[in-house]
């Protein structure tokens, strides 16, 4: 008598284990597309089979458009970054999967005016196959197309045995910059150099309190107790490096902010973009405690910020965390990340 | 023992059923030591393919290969998606215009998978990949057939070292794909390529085998 009631409880549990305000979990991609475009029609355009968002007043004349794209349930990167001063086109993959080539292809295709594509491809195997057989197909047509990686993640050992580091933060960083660049006519090869320039200078590390459950896989990417959190996170929901009991917002500010710092490293004089980030269910008030304890870290180090970015915009769907992401800028960085902006996601300048 | 393209598609009719039997304790392998999306991944691509299959009947088994691996590149994503479609492209472009093969063609069509695999995505055997369940087969296919081992022993022998590489992937270090993030996490944890790809292996030698026994 018991073990049937056991067995329904079991499974009433099992269903009830995602709760997300979405209708079938294989419709959320092209569904949040649909949304994305009604809601933006003056900013972009999105085209489905193959899924890629461009920008509606593409292709734009004697600019190199610049392309990216990666799984989807990072929102608001990469599809809400398209628009004026950032992305051309952005090709978004099933959720945390990397797009497939017939979407770069296309994208490219529809937003090329003819000056050239730079893509910004995030370090992830998925993603740097997907991206090289898209530019394979493309440069076998005639068209220029060249690729810079975004491997900023510290938490990763840099190595000759291992993927080697993720591309994170910095890259909604590198969009922004290049993209400014971009709009004002920078050639591929100076756009090129921009972007690796701004890859070097960048450093991240994220954690996460909660794991993140993707729609069609239905129950959590890992298991966190609740007197736990894991140092290290990427943003697709994997588990990080290092899992420690949790600790209140100022220490784990300053281990994010030491392993950044020290990476670069980062030196006193440095001026510095500082780009606090939810990774999804985190709310705006424990950004700003975590901004508090960053700014009086870098202050106490004699470290510069000289712009900031802090909010939500770089996700792993629902999870519950915050990236810290340092970017050294120079002149030129500066004045581009100040250049106007209109994109669903970034909007300033205009 | 010869092989049709008939058999082909039969071959991949299975492949897609079981690999949606499967989906479940994929996407769990991948949970460990991944971002937990591989068996659905896998499954939507060779749904696809198995959607499609109508359209190849009577095209040859090249064109049926690069058509399935056109497939999986469009619609699996990932590293799967690139890695699992050139692997098939590579296969088919092996075995161009032939209507009927033969072990040494398997053998070559194989060889040729596994090129494309590397070449694509620059893993060695030890990395803790599909390679370490495919290289081994090929290994054992290649040695028994060059020393005329029974061929059903010489199937059998190679699906054993498809299974001996998946297993041996547990106490692997991740040097590629998301795993590598996990530094020593990743140890002790079977990898989710690997065991797709033993499965698909594990079925095209089972079904040669029956061929080869009903001949």
């Amino acid at each position: 008598m018991l073990a049937p009631l056991l067995i329904y409880l079991l499974v009433f549990f099992k269903e009830v284990k995602m709760k997300k305000l979405i209708n079938k979990p294989e419709d959320v991609v092209n569904e949040s597309l649909e949304g994305l475009a009604l809601a933006f029609p003056e900013l972009i355009k999105v085209n489905f089979n193959p899924n890629f968002v461009y920008r509606a007043d593409a292709p734009v004349k004697n600019k190199v458009a610049v392309i990216s794209g990666g799984g989807s349930g990072h929102e608001p990167m990469h599809v809400g970054f398209v628009g004026k001063g950032m992305l051309d086109a952005a090709c978004p993959g099933q959720v945390f999967t990397s797009p497939t080539p017939d979407q770069m292809y296309e994208a490219a295709k529809k937003v090329n005016s003819g000056k050239g594509i730079l893509f910004i491809v995030k370090n992830y195997s998925g993603d740097i196959m997907n991206f090289e057989m898209a530019a394979d197909l493309l440069k076998g047509e005639g068209v220029e197309v060249q690729s810079v990686i975004i491997d900023d993640d510290v938490a990763v050992q840099n190595s000759l045995y291992t993927q080697g580091r993720r591309g994170v933060g910095t890259t909604v960083l590198a969009e922004k910059i290049v993209g400014a660049a971009a709009e004002k006519g920078y050639p591929l090869d100076k756009l090129t150099e921009l972007a690796k320039r701004v890859n070097a200078n960048g450093r991240s590390m994220g954690m996460a309190l909660t794991p993140c459950t993707v729609p069609m896989a239905g129950k959590p990417t890992f298991e966190l107790a609740e007197d736990e959190m894991e140092i290290g996170i990427g943003i697709h929901g994997e588990p990080g490096r290092e899992r420690m009991k949790l600790k209140p917002a100022d220490e784990v500010t300053e281990i994010l902010a030491e392993a950044i710092i020290n990476d670069l490293p980062f030196k006193a004089g440095d001026e510095v973009l500082a780009f606090v980030n939810s990774m999804g269910g985190t709310p705006d008030s424990e950004l700003f405690i975590v901004y508090r304890k960053l700014h009086k870290i870098l202050e106490s180090k004699g470290i510069k910020i000289a712009r900031k970015l802090i909010g939500r915009y770089i996700t792993s769907l629902e999870m519950q965390g915050v990236s810290i992401t340092l970017l050294r800028l120079d002149e030129e960085m500066k004045s581009l990340w100040d250049e106007p902006v209109l994109t669903p996601g970034l909007r300033w300048g205009i | 023992m010869k092989l049709t393209n008939k058999d082909v598609l039969e071959y991949l009719k299975k492949a897609a059923e079981l690999l949606n039997e499967n989906r479940e304790y994929l996407t769990e392998l991948d949970s460990a030591i991944g971002d937990a999306d591989h068996g659905i991944n896998m499954d939507r691509g060779f749904q696809t393919v198995l959607k499609n299959l109508p359209t190849l009947e009577g095209k040859d088994i090249g064109a049926i290969l690069k058509a399935v691996g056109m497939y999986l590149v469009s619609t699996v994503g990932g590293a799967s998606g690139p890695l699992y479609g050139t692997a098939f492209i590579q296969a088919g472009t092996a075995l161009a215009g032939k209507f009927e093969i033969d072990e040494q063609d398997i053998l070559k069509a194989m060889q040729a998978a596994l090129d494309g695999i590397i070449m694509r995505g620059k893993a060695e055997r030890g990395d803790k990949t599909m390679i370490d369940t495919i290289a081994p087969a090929i290994e054992s296919l290649k040695k028994s057939l060059s020393n005329g081992t029974d061929f059903v022993e010489a199937l059998e022998e190679a699906t054993r070292a498809a299974e001996e590489g998946m297993k041996s992937t547990i106490p692997m270090l991740a040097k590629k794909g998301r795993a590598s993030y996990l530094g020593e996490r990743s140890i002790g944890h079977q990898d989710p390529g690997a065991t797709s790809s033993y499965l698909l292996i594990k079925l095209m030698l089972e079904l040669i085998k029956e061929k080869q026994i009903n001949n």
